[in-house]
């Protein structure tokens, strides 16, 4: 077992490879059922299976398809943020204020139409820019400085965790923003960040579709283009990307600046489908996202990961959330069934990279 | 000279011409509903101001950043404050300890009175005894019904958090509920536990606690539409922020239940929702006559040695509660965020 946190991070992570030592067995290949199982998101998937037919069995209205939605829904709130933020895993680094941060742009938007009396449009434009740029931000500090993303982002989190409420208190005299529902253009926004739509007699909230749409964009970045070996390059190893010409600047800031992008999309949907934004929100969210792409495969110190993954991985974590509420367990409970289903499914997940990729 | 004017003017034309085009821009994306113009018909009339001298008066409480209900709370003070010439010094903390250290504080600076509030009473023993000895009167707001007369306070504004949830169970025995659901924001909070605690004890159908992901908006919406789908003998879901009271109304709608939606707490949206029925009522501690009065007491003590229920009763600030035939009494004062 002595070579299983090796072997977790060697396999077949699409990136340059070495092309020496024929014969020192990391180069023979092995049985494609193996090599399947080798794949980052194969683990969570099993994981994500184990957890869907456990309560499909321990809770009966799980069966009920609007209760599919309901979890999917929850699962695509986290898993739209879970993608930016394992790709930005992937490169190597970590965003702490990815929570708040989603905040941060439904507060813009919210408190610019209302103060000065806007088509809400403007504000959902203004909270793009300003979400762009707190990415922008994180990124340019972390490869300016050399410091650890923990460091950096753990300072914007804090910053940003004040400035929300400082403002909102300060613009609004409240801590929570004003109603814009009744404002030109929200009707519009509403339709496309918080809508529902029928599926056979379910109804399904769009940000599930748009959940799997910037999941299956964020595979082929990954696995199709030249930024997406970029990214694996980066998380890999930093100095070797940069000596064979890869951009580690362009790609690190780039990579905060999408979380930025998931942030706000995320901060739309609360705005659109609450109407109003709680300023104190969002606080302990990153570390949601976080675990959905450590669940979901990506590597903790980059390099190694996908994009699927997270998908599962914010999956189980909406699974387990919701199926605990469905199986009418005592709640009392409810966090330490949370935790012990989650440290299961990371075993599981380990386990099964462990014999996958043993030799 | 002439040449610097020159390019001085060339550079500011475009930037004048970009700064018309925003405001162009903006205006042409102005929205003819809603928002802050709308907002601005209401008018505040101001309270007069007392002649006495300046009196400084700390008012100490267990708010997490953020919370709604007490940003009520620190406006009541403010207004109080302000009418009587008084040096308001706001401090907070969750954590007992760390709101033990803000009393010190305000010891320290040899306050003229401190308003507290004793959501862990025992923690704020020893420092209210060296206010005691340093001579500054100390009110007791909110939180610690049971514990103020104990702690030698002078006085208490307030309404415990199980009292407030028996009158609501009270309250839903006559709306024919059958069978509830407490739905708890933030597990392991005290205040909420009470609440809920409370409503169990009076109401006659069956309670069932929920607890959601208070900072997580969505996922309390996902939560208790689960729930209402788990179980659909659910007829009142009961919430215990003002806030979720609004998401509970979707969640039921997601799962297409019957359930009504009460809550604890108000604030203007609600006002909104209890007006077109969408929720049923909500009960009311009043936080701004909880932090109003408590500041108002210690200037009543300092300048005419007055004070409320003679040490031995508690001054009650609710429950008040706010239902479609009160609404538009306190809808206007709700929408300054003061009820």
């Amino acid at each position: 077992m002595s070579g299983g946190g090796q072997a977790l991070g060697t396999p077949p992570a699409p990136g340059p490879g070495t092309g020496t030592g024929e014969r020192d067995g990391r180069t023979t290949r092995r049985p494609p059922a193996l090599r399947l199982l080798a794949r980052p998101e194969v683990g969570v998937f099993l994981g994500a299976l184990a957890v869907l037919v456990f309560f499909l069995i321990a809770a009966p209205s799980v069966r009920q398809g609007g209760s599919m939605a309901t979890v999917l829904y929850q699962s695509s709130t986290i898993g739209i943020m879970a993608l930016p933020v394992a790709l930005l895993m992937i490169g190597g680094e970590f965003d702490l204020s990815s929570g708040v941060a989603v905040i941060t742009s439904a507060l813009t938007a919210s408190m610019l139409s209302y103060q000065l009396t806007l088509n809400v449009w403007t504000g959902v434009i203004a909270a793009l820019v300003v979400s762009l740029a707190v990415g922008a931000f994180n990124g340019w500090m972390v490869v300016r400085t050399g410091l650890p993303s923990f460091l950096v982002t753990l300072g914007t989190f804090l910053i940003l965790q004040g400035v929300n409420l400082a403002v909102t208190k300060l613009v609004t005299g409240n801590v929570a923003t004003d109603d814009v529902s009744d404002m030109d253009g929200f009707g519009q926004a509403k339709k496309i960040f918080a809508s529902s739509f029928d599926v056979g007699g379910v109804q399904v909230k769009i940000t599930v579709v748009w959940w799997l749409v910037f999941a299956a964009l964020a595979t082929w970045v990954l696995l199709r283009t030249k930024y997406g070996n970029w990214v694996f390059a980066v998380g890999g190893d930093q100095d070797s990307a940069r000596a064979v010409g890869v951009p580690v600047r362009f790609t690190k800031i780039t990579l905060f600046m999408l979380v930025g992008l998931g942030a706000w999309f995320v901060g739309m949907h609360n705005l659109f489908s609450f109407n109003t934004v709680q300023s104190g929100e969002g606080v302990g969210n990153e570390l949601i996202y976080i675990a959905a792409a450590v669940i979901g495969g990506c590597l903790l110190t980059g390099g190694y990961g996908s994009a699927i993954g997270p998908l599962f991985g914010a999956f189980m974590f909406g699974m387990v959330n919701q199926g605990i509420v469905y199986a009418g367990w005592n709640p009392d409970w409810f966090k330490a069934f949370l935790g012990v289903m989650l440290l299961g499914a990371v075993l599981i997940n380990l386990w099964v990279q462990r014999t996958a990729t043993r030799r | 000279m002439d040449r610097s004017s020159r390019s001085g003017s060339r550079t500011s034309v475009p930037l004048v011409a970009m700064a018309a085009a925003a405001a162009l821009a903006l205006t042409g994306c102005s929205s003819g509903h809603g928002g802050k113009k709308a907002e601005q018909a209401e008018a505040n009339a101001a309270a007069g101001k007392a002649d006495t001298p300046r009196m400084t008066v700390a008012l100490v409480t267990h708010q997490a950043p953020g919370d709604t209900f007490w940003d009520t709370v620190r406006k009541g003070a403010e207004a109080a404050a302000a009418k009587d010439n008084i040096k308001l010094v706001y401090s907070a903390d969750p954590n007992a300890g760390n709101q033990a250290n803000l009393v010190q504080n305000a010891v320290d600076q040899k306050v003229d009175g401190i308003a507290v509030t004793l959501a862990k009473p025992d923690a704020l023993k020893s420092v209210l005894g060296k206010a005691e000895r340093a001579d500054i009167p100390v009110v007791g707001l909110n939180s610690g019904l049971a514990d103020w007369k104990r702690l030698g306070l002078l006085e208490f504004f307030g309404q415990d958090e199980s009292v407030a949830g028996e009158a609501f169970g009270d309250k839903l025995n006559t709306t024919g509920a059958k069978k509830v659901v407490c739905v708890v924001h933030e597990q392991g909070n005290i205040g909420l536990t009470q609440r809920c605690d409370g409503l169990k004890k009076t109401f006659k159908g069956t309670t069932e606690t929920l607890y959601v992901n208070g900072t997580d908006m969505p996922s309390v919406r996902a939560t208790v539409t689960a729930k209402l789908k788990q179980d659909t003998s659910i007829d009142t879901v009961v919430t215990l922020g003002a806030p979720f009271a609004a998401t509970a109304v979707q969640s039921v709608g997601d799962a297409g239940s019957k359930a009504k939606v009460a809550t604890f707490d108000l604030n203007k949206d609600l006002v909104k929702a209890v007006r077109d029925g969408s929720i049923e009522f909500a009960v009311d501690q009043q936080p701004y006559l909880q932090g109003y009065l408590a500041v108002d007491a210690l200037w009543l003590y300092k300048y005419n040695g007055n004070y409320s229920g003679g040490g031995v009763a508690p001054v009650l600030t609710g429950p008040a509660f706010v239902d479609r035939p009160n609404v538009g009494k306190v809808a206007g004062f709700a929408a300054k965020g003061t009820r």
